[in-house]
């Protein structure tokens, strides 16, 4: 049963998960098709059922197999996968605060050189658009968002740097990317957020969820200290601003 | 309280329970115990539900004290010396030691993971809902890390009264191969590539930890559709295969979504067999269908819930000659070659 329902395959994963892949691409339809059956799935809670895992194109599920049961779950995702709605829903909007540039964003000038840009246009065209949230991944809070700007895409870089601190803002491809704790990255970096999109024992623990809006703030180096002081005291540093 | 206060442990030691499912959309992978069924057997054998967090040793053992009452403790998984005061308890039978007892566990002779259960469990606060440590990302544990000397471990209650508890039917793993389900991104491989992973030996490399298995041997060959995917969920037992076409199988500690292709996914069944082999062991690998696993895996759950099943008060437990034959499951011999 790998052909469904037209675009959706239902890849297997072993006895203990599916993969419920809608496409091939890294699009707002694709993505918003995920979260929907994503919802559906959460709401249903077929027995079984243990988590769901949306990403850009496609929804792991994760199931006990001694309970799942795989014909009844395949002939319900083909039914609802020809009326999925591929209209993203509003999410939860943050305004995130970056210092960019200097030892925060140590790409900022060669990737702005590149695309023949000074700094402050690349920040101005890295802090424009309202990013959506598509997928969590990887590690803990690593934020991968959809709607960078297509005129400043870039490759990522041949040599992975084997660290970068924590609450990268940086962008690889057409990907743009909230970093989470400290880890090597291939990625540009272009600024640093104070936000800690997971701390744990904080409430809410994750900032944001996949669905939900990210725009940016540049901010001035200047406040770095009291905002990272505020946000490890537990703040969220970042602004809810709708709904 | 009583307490457990840990005197030596090697480095991977950490506190593991069934894993935190629920947060893999957030990015925080499951963790958990690496061999459920021994995390499920130590904590039988103390009178504990399958899922009490235990602490996990990785091929060292370690040394703990008791402090302030009494402890009943039962030991599962690699096999390995269990003594209390430099006194032999039997393998498979809980023991109780008293306040100042030094409880060690030796070096595992064959196998990786050990688990050593306490009635009742540690009265520590679970991190999003497990204590399980998640190892790279510091997610649960005791303060987010791996077991060291000086750490104490308060426990829920002290020993209870009641006899020992003792399984004396055998146990042990299956020979033949790891079996696996083709995909989810076999399709990303050419035939001749699918082919090398089912005809071919691997050995398990020096990079084995609770993240995944890196293993040597021939190149798979990825089809004209390459070795990048956009990222997806990774389900635990799945073989990635980046550029240089050596697979590598993603366990407990994994990352939640990666970007390259996953050829196939042991089945859950053999991952407590598979993560008991060492650095050097040679594995085969066959390829089963979905639903086949599903029958595996049944089977060998109700098997080991006839295995629990014996468990008695120590002393009273006949041992079964015909059971030495057919339990085959949960610790002993390790051999996956096919």
């Amino acid at each position: 049963m790998r052909e469904p329902a037209p675009g959706v395959r239902l890849l297997p994963c072993g006895d203990a998960a599916v993969t419920v892949e809608f496409g091939a691409d890294i699009d707002p339809a694709t993505s918003a098709r995920v979260l929907a059956l994503d919802a559906i799935l959460r709401g249903e809670k077929p027995a079984g059922l243990i988590e769901t895992v949306p990403t850009y194109r496609s929804l792991m599920v994760q199931v006990d197999p001694l309970v799942f049961d795989y014909d009844a779950f395949t002939q319900r995702v083909t039914g609802l996968a020809r009326t999925l709605d591929a209209t993203p829903e509003p999410g939860r909007r943050w305004k995130v605060p970056v210092v960019y540039g200097g030892q925060f964003g140590i790409d900022l000038e060669a990737t702005a050189e590149r695309h023949g840009l000074s700094p402050k246009q690349l920040i101005d065209k890295h802090s424009a658009p309202v990013y959506r949230v598509y997928m969590i991944g990887f590690m803990p809070g690593f934020t991968y968002l959809g709607g960078l700007d297509p005129s400043i895409a870039t490759p990522r870089r041949a040599d992975p740097r084997p660290m970068t601190p924590a609450g990268i803002i940086s962008i690889g491809g057409i990907q743009a990317l909230i970093g989470g704790q400290a880890m090597p990255s291939g990625w540009h970096l272009l600024g640093r957020t104070p936000v800690r999109t997971f701390m744990a024992g904080r409430e809410p623990a994750f900032l944001t969820a996949a669905g939900d809006e990210v725009v940016f703030e540049p901010t001035d180096a200047a406040r770095w200290d009291a905002l990272d002081r505020a946000a490890e005291a537990g703040e969220l540093v970042a602004e809810l601003i709708s709904p | 309280m009583t307490a457990l206060v840990v005197l030596a442990a090697g480095p991977a030691t950490s506190l593991q329970d069934l894993g935190r499912f629920g947060w893999q959309r957030f990015g925080v992978g499951p963790a958990g115990a690496m061999d459920r069924p021994a995390l499920a057997l130590a904590n039988a054998l103390v009178g504990n539900p399958a899922g009490v967090a235990a602490i996990e040793f990785a091929l060292a053992g370690g040394r703990l004290r008791v402090e302030e009452g009494a402890a009943r403790i039962a030991v599962a998984g690699a096999d390995s010396n269990l003594r209390i005061d430099g006194r032999f308890v039997t393998v498979l039978t809980s023991a109780t030691a008293h306040e100042g007892q030094t409880i060690e566990i030796g070096p595992a002779r064959t196998g990786v993971f050990s688990y050593l259960a306490v009635a009742g469990g540690l009265a520590l606060t679970p991190a999003l809902g497990s204590l399980s440590l998640h190892h790279r990302t510091g997610v649960g544990g005791l303060h987010g890390r791996s077991l060291r000397a000086g750490d104490r471990l308060p426990l829920a209650l002290s020993a209870p009264a009641g006899p020992e508890l003792a399984l004396s039917a055998a146990t042990g793993h299956s020979a033949g191969p790891i079996r696996v389900v083709l995909g989810p991104q076999d399709d990303h491989f050419t035939p001749a590539g699918i082919a090398t992973l089912l005809g071919s030996e691997y050995m398990i490399s020096e990079q084995a930890d609770r993240m995944g298995l890196r293993l040597n041997g021939p190149e798979l060959e990825h089809s004209a559709k390459g070795y990048n995917i956009v990222s997806d969920g990774i389900p635990t037992g799945a073989m990635q295969v980046p550029g240089n076409g050596l697979p590598l199988i993603l366990l407990a500690d994994r990352q939640t979504t990666g970007g390259y292709p996953k050829i196939a996914t042991v089945i859950s069944a053999d991952l407590p067999r598979l993560v008991q082999c060492r650095p050097g062991t040679r594995l085969r690998f066959a390829a089963v269908g979905r639903a086949e696993a599903v029958q595996i895996v049944k089977t060998a759950d109700a098997a080991f819930r006839a295995l629990l099943a014996k468990i008695r008060p120590a002393g009273l437990a006949g041992l079964d000659s015909s059971e030495l034959l057919s339990v085959n499951l949960v610790d002993g011999v390790i051999d996956a070659r096919g």
